[in-house]
């Protein structure tokens, strides 16, 4: 058996970021609308969880209404917007987050906050990315919003848009770091509050981590 | 009697002279907390003010474990968050990846899935249902759910060996055949299930003890919950009838029918009606299920090395809880480069703050109870 699952191998995967060069895969679907836009200028369906299935091409530029309306609407705010196994992704401008948010909320009628998140690309100029997952009842329908930002760089709260981004919001500084400006009570949440350093960073090494501590606690050398 | 100010006779508001602010804390080892949450509560009198929760005793660091992990490795896991509902959480993981793999399971796997995820519900119902019981004072109900619990249990055992923490399906579809009377002891507990139901109902749905401590206790209007995140039957119990079940099929379940019981006022005794309900259906959807469990292969072809093309996926299914959601971010090598969790009953700990205000501190358990949270959950 082959390790991947048959189907066609992601079209234009960009070469030479296999060695874990965590600076491409994800978020950032490097420089594919040159190879894929003819492709993906067929079938630009709406984003609709359904299990994906035949060939699918990955990371395709999108290209719906919903685009349109927010590129019509903010301009170069929106940065980038692809569909990756069928599944929306707007990339926007980190500062201009808490007006899109308020826009897809009160117009696009994307009222609830499924998912904030975040994830870390350290070799990424700005290194992390906040990821809401929202979901809209009335069109029954999933978008991703991301922002990226850069190490101590503030991002707008949206807790003023939906209240649930509230414990979200203290997870993902909890974990990452990431200070939202404009948060009621920006503290740990998960972690004790003396807790030093973010732990789902990547540079965060648990190894590091457990040496350091049997070191200082038990006086030895690892307790590997 | 919920936030009516105190009044004296004459009917005049009065304030508590010199009554001042109490701090309370309840946990972290509180008998009714089910787990270890501290709630810190503002209270004047015996009235709740405001509340905090303070969370985290039960921090595993499973995000980060999972990007050590390979995709199989990691899979054991998420067993271990919501405990007493492992199979949901891991039908929900094995999905995503799958999803990511952009391989299906074949479709025998999927109804055997959908009937253990459905059993799995029945009995994370009946132990919420017999501890939120216990806690607000009627004591039989707990004995009975888990009596019928415990069938569940063996059903599970019998599958895979494991009761609780049970690892049940696999990347790619299932590990293990159904064993051959699976369906025969599925509809010998559905059969035997439902006058149990009507058994709990007896002891509470006309109970006035629990009617004066569940009716008007912590109201969520539906506003309210969609702005908190609020998810499964604290969303349903507002009123809104959203299930990912019916909303976005995963498993088997675009081939069954049944209902969504909703609320209407989204207090304490709504979300007990609608869990109650819940159970119905899901016995439904068993029954169902195991009527025409398709023949072939229970497993996708999936190689042993797991090697998702780069990218990333959200996929999300309806647990016991409200809304589990996964993820997950592939960059082309054998470990995941970043495993997101949407826990359940993380988020819907967050609407514990606008149900409790104004309430009377014995409310406090009542509304910790009707919120089902886990704590491993919660923590992660």
């Amino acid at each position: 058996m082959a390790d991947e699952p048959k189907e066609q191998p992601p079209s234009g995967a960009p070469a030479g970021d296999k060695p874990a060069s965590s600076s491409a895969p994800g978020s950032t679907p490097p420089a594919k609308p040159a190879t894929a836009a003819p492709l993906a200028a067929v079938p630009p369906k709406p984003a609709a969880a359904v299990p994906a299935k035949a060939p699918v091409q990955l990371q395709t530029p999108l290209n719906n209404e919903l685009v349109a309306r927010v590129r019509a609407k903010f301009g170069t705010a929106l940065v980038e917007a692809i569909e990756d196994r069928k599944q929306a992704i707007l990339t926007v401008d980190c500062g201009k987050l808490g007006e899109i948010a308020q826009y897809l909320r009160d117009e696009e009628k994307f009222d609830l906050l499924s998912d904030l998140t975040a994830v870390d690309w350290p070799k990424r100029e700005k290194r992390f990315d906040v990821v809401l997952n929202l979901y809209s009842f009335a069109k029954n329908e999933r978008l991703r919003l991301k922002a990226r930002a850069g190490n101590g760089e503030e991002v707008p709260s949206v807790s003023s848009v939906w209240s649930t981004a509230n414990w979200l919001e203290r997870e993902a500084f909890d974990m990452f770091g990431i200070v939202f400006a404009g948060h009621p009570n920006l503290t740990r949440i998960l972690l004790p509050d003396e807790w030093q350093g973010y732990p789902l960073r990547k540079d965060y090494d648990i190894i590091e981590q457990d040496t350091g501590w049997v070191k200082e606690n038990l006086g030895i050398e690892s307790g590997q | 009697m919920a936030n009516n100010p105190i009044t004296d006779v004459a009917g005049k508001q009065q304030t508590l002279l010199g009554a001042d602010e109490l701090i309370l804390n309840m946990g972290p080892q509180h008998p009714s907390t089910h787990g270890v949450l501290r709630v810190k509560l503002k209270l004047d009198g015996e009235r709740v003010i405001g509340s905090e929760c303070m969370i985290g005793y039960l921090h595993r660091g499973v995000e980060k474990i999972a990007e050590h992990r390979s995709y199989q490795q990691f899979a054991p896991y998420v067993d271990r968050m919501d405990y007493v509902a492992a199979v949901s959480n891991g039908l929900g993981y094995c999905e995503a990846i799958e999803k990511l793999l952009m391989v299906e399971a074949p479709p025998r796997a999927k109804v055997i899935r959908t009937i253990l995820t459905e059993l799995q519900r029945i009995a994370s119902h009946l132990l919420w249902l017999g501890t939120h019981a216990l806690d607000i004072g009627a004591l039989t109900p707990l004995f009975y759910c888990f009596r019928e619990r415990e069938e569940i249990l063996k059903i599970f055992e019998k599958y895979c060996g494991a009761r609780l923490t049970t690892h049940a399906f696999r990347i790619g579809g299932l590990q293990y055949e159904a064993y051959d009377t699976l369906e025969k002891d599925v509809e010998r507990f559905c059969k035997a299930f439902e006058p149990r139901i009507k058994d709990y109902e007896d002891l509470l749905t006309q109970n006035r003890i629990w009617l004066g401590r569940t009716k008007g206790v912590g109201i969520l209007t539906a506003a309210d919950a969609i702005a908190l995140g609020a998810t499964g039957p604290l969303l349903r119990a507002s009123g809104v009838k959203w299930d990912i079940r019916k909303a976005m099929p995963y498993a088997a379940y675009d081939q069954y029918k049944f209902d969504i019981p909703t609320g209407k006022t989204g207090d304490t005794y709504d979300r007990y009606m609608v869990r109650m309900e819940e159970m119905r259906q899901s016995r439904l959807i068993c029954l169902q299920a195991i009527e025409n469990i398709p023949s072939g292969p229970i497993m996708a072809k999936v190689g042993k090395v797991l090697k998702p093309p780069p990218g990333e996926v959200y996929h999300s299914i309806e647990a016991p809880k409200g809304e589990l959601g996964y993820y997950v971010i592939s960059d082309g090598t054998v470990q995941p480069y970043r495993v997101r969790i949407r826990p359940p009953s993380f988020v819907n700990l967050q609407s514990f703050d606008k149900m409790v205000r104004g309430h009377l501190v014995a409310d406090v358990v009542a509304i910790i109870g009707t919120l089902d949270i886990v704590l491993g959950e919660v923590d992660r």
